[in-house]
C-alpha cells in the first residue's frame, strides 16, 4: 500500500503538472506531492522497522536494509528541494529567467524523475532497474537546458550523449548477466532477472560471463555516478541546470546509480570469488577521487566546484565499497547519506546566493554575511561539513573509511589523504572570501527559503554525534549482505 | 605414362592456350558492353586482336637511355600472367602444376609482375613513369593484402590454400549460405576493378595524364614491347575472373577422372565469362571514377571487408 | 578442417546471414558520409534486426519475439521516417560530412571487431542457443556504433549512432537469449523512442541557439 502510493504519487503527479503546471499552485502542488511521498516513505520505513525486509507484488518490488534508508533519504531531499525550489523558481521567474511552460515542464519533469529514483531503488528486476535509470536521465535532460541558453544546451547535450552511452553498456551488462543467469533459472517466467533470485544462486553463474557483464555494467553505470574518467557530463550539467535540479542530481541520481553498481557487484563477487569487482570499484574510485581533487582548483564556477566536490566524494563512496567488509562498507553507507544531504544543503545556499548576486562566478559572489547572514552562514558551515570537519557526520565517515584503508590497504591512504587536503584547500579558500569578504551588492527583495538547508545540516550534525539505532542496525545489515 | 597424368597435362596445356587466346577477346567483350551501355557505337569484338596484330608489325622504338631491364619487362610480365593462367582452375581441376603454387604464389607472382612493371616505368626517368609507377604501388600495397584475405577466407572453409581443392571442395558441397564469402566476394570484386586498372579507379579508356595510373607506366613502349603489356594485361582480367570463378562460382569444373567433362567446361566458362563481362562492363558504367586520393580509401574497404570475411568465418564458421 | 556449416540447420544460416549483414551495415554507417544514406542505411539495419528476430522467433517457437519483433519494427518504420521528415524541416538533405581519414576509422572499426569477436569468443562457446555466435557480432555492432558517435560531429549523425547501438543490444538480446523478459523490453523500447524524441526536441533548440547542427559550437564548456 505504501509503495503504491510511494510510486503513484511522483507519477500522478507528474501528469498532473505535465498538464497544468504554469498555474499559480503548481508549486504548492509539488511541495504536497512531494510531502506525500516522503510521509509514504516514512510509512515505508516504519513497516520495514517493525517487519523486517519484504517482497512485494509478485517479487518484482522488494525492501531490504540496503534500499530502505536510501528510499527514505530519496524521499525527504525530493521533499526539501520542492520547499526550496518553491521559492528559487518564483524568483528565477520572476527575473524573466523562464516561462509558464518552462515551469510546467520543470515541475513534471520533476516528479517524473522522482518517481524513476524512486523505481529504481525499489524494484527487484535488473531490467526495469536499467529502465528507470535511462528514465531518470531522460526526464532530467530537459531539465539541464531549462534556461536554453548555449552553455546549458551544451551541458545537457553532453549530459545526455554520455550517459546514453554509458547507459547502453549497461544495458549490455545486463543482457549479459540475463545470458548467465538463464542457464541456471531458465527463461520462464521473469525470474531470471529478479535480483533476489539471481543472488540466490549467484554462486553458481557462469564466471567469464559475470566479469565480463561486470566491466560493462560499472562502465555503464558509472559513468551516471560520475566516476572517472567518464565524468566529464557531471559539472556541466550541474553548473548550468538550475539549481534544484543541480541538487538532486548530486543528492540523488549519483546514489541511485552508485546503489545499481553496487547492487551488480554484490551477485558478480558472489559468482567471481574473486578480488577483481572490489579492486576494479577500488580504482576508479580512487582515480575519481584524485582527478576531482585536482580539477577543484581550477573552478571559476561555484556550482562546478561543488559538482567536482561530488565527483570526489562519489570517489570516496565507491573507494570503500571496493575495499568492502563491515566497516568500510557501513562507513560508505552513511557517507552517502551524509553526503547526499550536505550536498544538497550547499546546492540550496549556493542558487540563493547566485540569485542575490546574479552570478555564479567565484569572483563575483563576495561577503555573503553581509548580504544576508543566513546564506551566509549556511554556505560556510556546509562547506565545514562536506570538508569534513567534525562533528559533522561527513567526520566520522571519511574517519572511518580512512582507518579502514590504513589497515586494509596502507598503499592507498596517503593518496587519500593528499586528496582529501588538496580538496580541502582548494574549497575552503575559494569560500571563505566568498562568506566574509567585502562586497557592494544591495540586498535583495527576496527572502531566501533555508529551512531545508539547516533542516540537512542539523540532521547531517546528528548523523555526526549519534546514529539512530535501527539506522545503525541497517547498515549493519546491508553492510553484511554486500560484504 | 598413365593416363591420370596425361589428362592433367591435357588440361593444364587446353587451360593456358584457352587463356592465352581468349583473353584479348574477353577484353573485347567487356568493351563491347561499354559501348553499348554508354550509347556509343561499339569497337569489333575483334579489336584487341587487331591491336595488338598492329603493335606487332611495327618497329620497336627505344628510349636512348633504356637499360636492358626495360626491353624485358614485357616478356616477364607476359610469362608471369601465363603462368598464373597455368595455375588457375579455369577448366578443370586437375592441374598437375598447382601442385607446386598455391593461391598465395599467384599473388605473388601478380606481384612480381607489378614490381618489374613499376620498374620498367622508372627506368626511362620520365616524370610520367614514375609517377604511374609510384601510383601503381599505392594500389598494390592495398590489394595485394586484401587478395590474401579473399583467398584465406576460401582457405578456411575449404581448409587448403591450392586453388583446385579449393574450387573442388565449394564444389563438391550442400547448399549453404557463407556470409564470409559474400563478404570476400565484395573484396574481391573491389581488388579485381582496381587491379586491372579499371573504373573507378583507373580508366582504362583515358589518356588523360593527371589520373590514369597504367597507362602512364607503359607510355614508354612501342610495337611488340607493347602488344606483350597489352596481352599480358588482357590476361590479368582474364585470369582474375578465373580467380573469381573457382572462388565463387566453382559448379562445372572438369575432374581429374572424367575428361569428357572438359567438353561441357568450355562452353560454360564461355557462358560464364560472357556474363562477367557483361557485369564488369555494367559496374563500371554506373561508378565514377574516384580522385586518386580517394583510391586508398576504396581499397581500404575492399581489404576491410576481406577481413570482415575472414573474421565472421572464424567467429561464426559461416 | 571439415566443413560445418553444412550441418547447421537453415534458421541458423540465415540468423549468421542477417548478423554479417548488420556488421557490414555498421561499417557502411561508419563510412557514410551523406546524412540521408546514413538514415537509410540504419532503417536497413533495423530491417534485418526484424528480420533475424522473426527467424529466431520462427525456428525456437517463442511467440513473445513476434511481439517483440512487431515492437522493433515500429522503430524501424518510425525512427526513420521521423529522421527523415527532421531532415527535410532542417533542410539538410544536402548535408554531408567532412570525415577525416576514412581508411585509419575503418582500420580501428577492424580493430574493435577482433577485440569485441575475442571478448565474445568464451562467451559464445558457454551459450546453449543456435545462435550463439552471434554474440561477437552485437558487441562489435555496438562498438562500432560507439566509434562512429566518436567520429561525428554532427548532431543527427550521433543520434544515428546512438540509435544504432541499441539496435546493436537489441540484437545481442535476441541472439544471445531469445529475448529478455517483455515487460523489460517494452521498457527499453519506451526508454528507447522518448529518447529519439527528445533528441528531435534538441536539435530544435540547437539550432535555434548555433543555427547549425555542427557540434563544433558545443565545445565552449571545457576545463581551461
Amino acid at each position: 500500500m505504501e509503495l503504491l502510493i510511494l510510486l503513484g504519487l511522483p507519477l500522478g503527479g507528474a501528469a498532473l503538472l505535465a498538464l497544468c503546471g504554469d498555474r499559480r499552485w503548481a508549486p504548492e502542488a509539488t511541495v504536497l506531492a512531494s510531502l506525500g511521498t516522503f510521509l509514504a516513505g516514512c510509512a515505508l520505513t516504519a513497516r520495514v522497522i517493525a517487519d523486517g525486509p519484504q517482497l512485494v507484488w509478485n517479487e518484482q518490488f522488494f525492501i531490504d536494509p540496503f534500499n530502505v534508508f536510501l528510499v527514505a533519504l530519496t524521499a525527504f531531499v525530493g521533499f526539501t528541494t520542492s520547499l526550496f525550489s518553491r521559492t528559487y523558481m518564483r524568483v528565477e521567474a520572476h527575473h524573466g529567467k523562464l516561462s509558464p511552460q518552462r515551469l510546467r515542464l520543470y515541475h513534471s519533469m520533476f516528479q517524473l524523475f522522482m518517481f524513476t529514483m524512486l523505481l529504481a531503488l525499489l524494484t527487484n528486476n535488473m531490467g526495469i532497474l536499467w529502465v528507470a535509470m535511462e528514465a531518470a536521465t531522460l526526464s532530467t535532460v530537459l531539465l539541464v537546458s531549462l534556461y536554453r541558453t548555449p552553455a546549458s544546451l551544451e551541458a545537457a547535450w553532453k549530459y545526455f550523449i554520455l550517459c546514453g552511452v554509458g547507459i547502453a553498456l549497461a544495458l549490455f551488462g545486463t543482457i549479459l548477466l540475463y545470458f548467465a543467469a538463464e542457464k541456471v533459472l531458465g527463461s520462464e517466467g521473469m525470474s531470471a532477472l529478479l535480483w533476489t533470485h539471481l543472488n540466490g544462486v549467484k554462486d553458481r553463474l557462469e564466471v567469464t560471463v559475470l566479469s565480463i557483464a561486470f566491466v560493462f555494467l560499472l562502465v555503464g553505470y558509472g559513468t551516471k555516478v560520475g566516476l572517472a574518467p567518464l565524468h566529464n557530463w557531471l559539472p556541466d550539467a550541474h553548473a548550468e541546470g538550475p539549481t534544484p535540479v543541480s541538487a538532486v542530481l548530486s543528492g540523488l541520481l549519483l546514489n541511485v546509480a552508485l546503489y545499481a553498481v553496487v547492487r551488480c557487484k554484490v551477485l558478480v563477487e558472489g559468482s567471481v570469488r574473486s578480488e577483481l569487482p572490489g579492486r576494479m570499484l577500488m580504482g576508479f574510485g580512487l582515480g575519481s577521487v584524485l582527478v576531482a581533487a585536482f580539477f577543484l582548483w581550477r573552478q571559476k564556477d561555484i556550482k562546478r566546484l561543488f559538482a567536482y566536490s561530488s565527483i570526489e566524494h562519489m570517489g570516496i563512496v565507491t573507494f570503500a565499497f571496493g575495499m568492502g567488509g563491515p566497516v568500510a562498507d557501513f562507513a560508505a553507507l552513511l557517507h552517502m547519506t551524509v553526503h547526499s544531504l550536505t550536498k544538497s544543503a550547499i546546492f540550496f545556499v549556493v542558487g540563493h546566493a547566485a540569485q542575490k548576486t546574479g552570478t555564479q562566478l567565484i569572483e563575483g559572489i563576495r561577503g555573503l554575511l553581509v548580504l544576508s547572514p543566513t546564506v551566509g552562514w549556511g554556505l560556510m558551515l556546509g562547506t565545514l561539513a562536506i570538508l569534513g570537519m567534525p562533528p559533522f557526520g561527513v567526520f566520522a565517515s571519511e574517519f572511518l573509511i580512512l582507518t579502514t584503508a590504513m589497515r586494509d590497504h596502507p598503499w592507498a591512504t596517503p593518496l587519500l589523504l593528499l586528496a582529501l587536503g588538496v580538496a580541502f584547500g582548494a574549497v575552503f579558500s575559494r569560500v571563505q572570501p566568498m562568506v566574509f569578504g567585502e562586497t557592494t551588492a544591495t540586498r535583495l527583495p527576496h527572502p531566501p527559503a533555508l529551512l531545508p538547508v539547516f533542516a540537512h545540516l542539523s540532521l547531517v550534525l546528528m548523523l555526526g554525534l549519534w546514529i539512530p539505532p535501527f539506522l545503525a542496525q541497517w547498515y549493519r545489515l546491508a553492510a553484511a549482505m554486500i560484504g | 605414362m598413365p593416363p591420370m597424368i596425361m589428362n592433367g597435362l591435357f588440361t593444364q596445356l587446353l587451360g593456358a592456350i584457352v587463356a592465352v587466346s581468349l583473353a584479348p577477346l574477353f577484353l573485347g567483350w567487356v568493351n563491347q558492353c561499354r559501348a553499348w551501355l554508354s550509347n556509343r557505337s561499339a569497337p569489333p569484338l575483334l579489336q584487341p586482336y587487331l591491336v595488338i596484330r598492329k603493335l606487332l608489325h611495327k618497329d620497336a622504338v627505344l628510349a636512348e637511355n633504356a637499360s636492358p631491364l626495360f626491353r624485358v619487362v614485357p616478356y616477364i610480365l607476359f610469362g608471369a600472367m601465363v603462368t598464373a593462367a597455368a595455375i588457375i582452375p579455369s577448366l578443370g581441376t586437375a592441374l598437375p602444376f598447382a601442385v607446386c603454387a598455391d593461391a598465395i604464389a599467384l599473388v605473388g607472382l601478380f606481384a612480381t609482375a607489378r614490381v618489374f612493371i613499376a620498374l620498367a616505368a622508372m627506368d626511362i626517368g620520365t616524370a610520367f613513369g614514375s609517377m604511374g609507377a609510384r601510383r601503381e604501388m599505392m594500389v598494390g600495397f592495398l590489394a595485394e593484402p586484401a587478395l590474401l584475405m579473399v583467398v584465406f577466407t576460401a582457405s578456411l572453409i575449404c581448409g587448403s590454400t591450392a586453388l583446385p581443392t579449393i574450387a573442388d571442395t565449394l564444389a563438391g558441397r550442400t547448399l549453404a549460405i557463407y556470409p564470409s564469402l559474400a563478404f570476400a566476394g565484395v573484396a574481391f570484386l573491389m581488388v579485381l576493378l582496381a587491379e586491372n586498372a579499371r573504373i573507378p579507379i583507373d580508366n582504362p579508356a583515358t589518356h588523360l595524364e593527371l589520373t590514369m595510373i597504367h597507362e602512364a607506366m607503359v607510355l614508354e613502349y612501342s610495337a611488340r614491347h607493347l602488344a606483350l603489356i597489352e596481352w599480358a594485361s588482357a590476361l590479368k582480367l582474364f585470369n582474375y575472373a578465373c580467380i573469381g570463378f573457382a572462388l565463387f562460382l566453382p559448379w562445372g569444373l572438369a575432374h581429374e577422372d572424367n575428361p569428357l567433362a572438359l567438353l561441357w567446361a568450355l562452353p560454360l566458362l564461355g557462358l560464364k565469362l560472357i556474363a562477367a563481362g557483361a557485369g564488369l562492363a555494367l559496374i563500371e558504367t554506373v561508378s565514377a571514377k574516384l580522385r586518386i586520393f580517394r583510391a586508398p580509401e576504396f581499397l581500404a574497404m575492399a581489404f576491410m571487408l576481406a577481413v570482415l570475411g575472414l573474421l565472421v568465418r572464424l567467429l561464426l564458421g559461416s | 578442417m571439415p566443413d560445418a556449416t553444412a550441418s547447421v540447420p537453415l534458421s541458423a544460416q540465415l540468423i549468421h546471414l542477417a548478423a554479417a549483414v548488420m556488421l557490414l551495415l555498421s561499417f557502411a554507417m561508419l563510412a557514410q558520409r551523406r546524412l540521408v544514406s546514413l538514415v537509410n542505411l540504419f532503417a536497413a539495419q533495423g530491417a534485418t534486426l526484424v528480420g533475424s528476430t522473426l527467424v529466431v522467433a520462427y525456428s525456437t517457437g517463442q511467440h513473445e519475439l513476434y511481439l517483440s519483433a512487431a515492437v522493433t519494427s515500429i522503430k524501424v518504420v518510425l525512427l526513420p521516417y521521423v529522421l527523415h521528415r527532421l531532415i527535410r524541416r532542417l533542410s539538410l538533405q544536402w548535408d554531408t560530412e567532412t570525415l577525416v581519414n576514412i581508411p585509419t576509422t575503418m582500420l580501428i572499426g577492424l580493430g574493435v571487431v577482433i577485440f569485441a569477436f575475442g571478448l565474445a569468443q568464451p562467451l559464445s562457446e558457454l551459450a546453449s542457443t543456435v545462435t550463439r555466435s552471434t554474440l561477437g557480432i552485437a558487441m562489435a555492432v555496438v562498438l562500432l556504433s560507439f566509434l562512429m558517435m566518436i567520429t561525428r560531429r554532427k548532431a543527427i549523425s550521433q543520434v544515428i549512432g546512438f540509435l544504432a547501438m541499441e539496435n546493436g543490444l537489441f540484437f545481442a538480446a535476441t541472439s544471445a537469449t531469445y529475448g529478455m523478459p517483455m515487460v523489460v523490453e517494452l521498457g527499453i523500447l519506451l526508454d528507447v523512442l522518448v529518447g529519439a524524441f527528445i533528441f528531435g526536441i534538441f536539435f530544435f533548440h540547437i539550432r535555434e541557439q548555433f543555427e547549425s547542427l555542427e557540434l563544433s559550437h558545443l565545445e565552449s564548456l571545457k576545463e581551461d
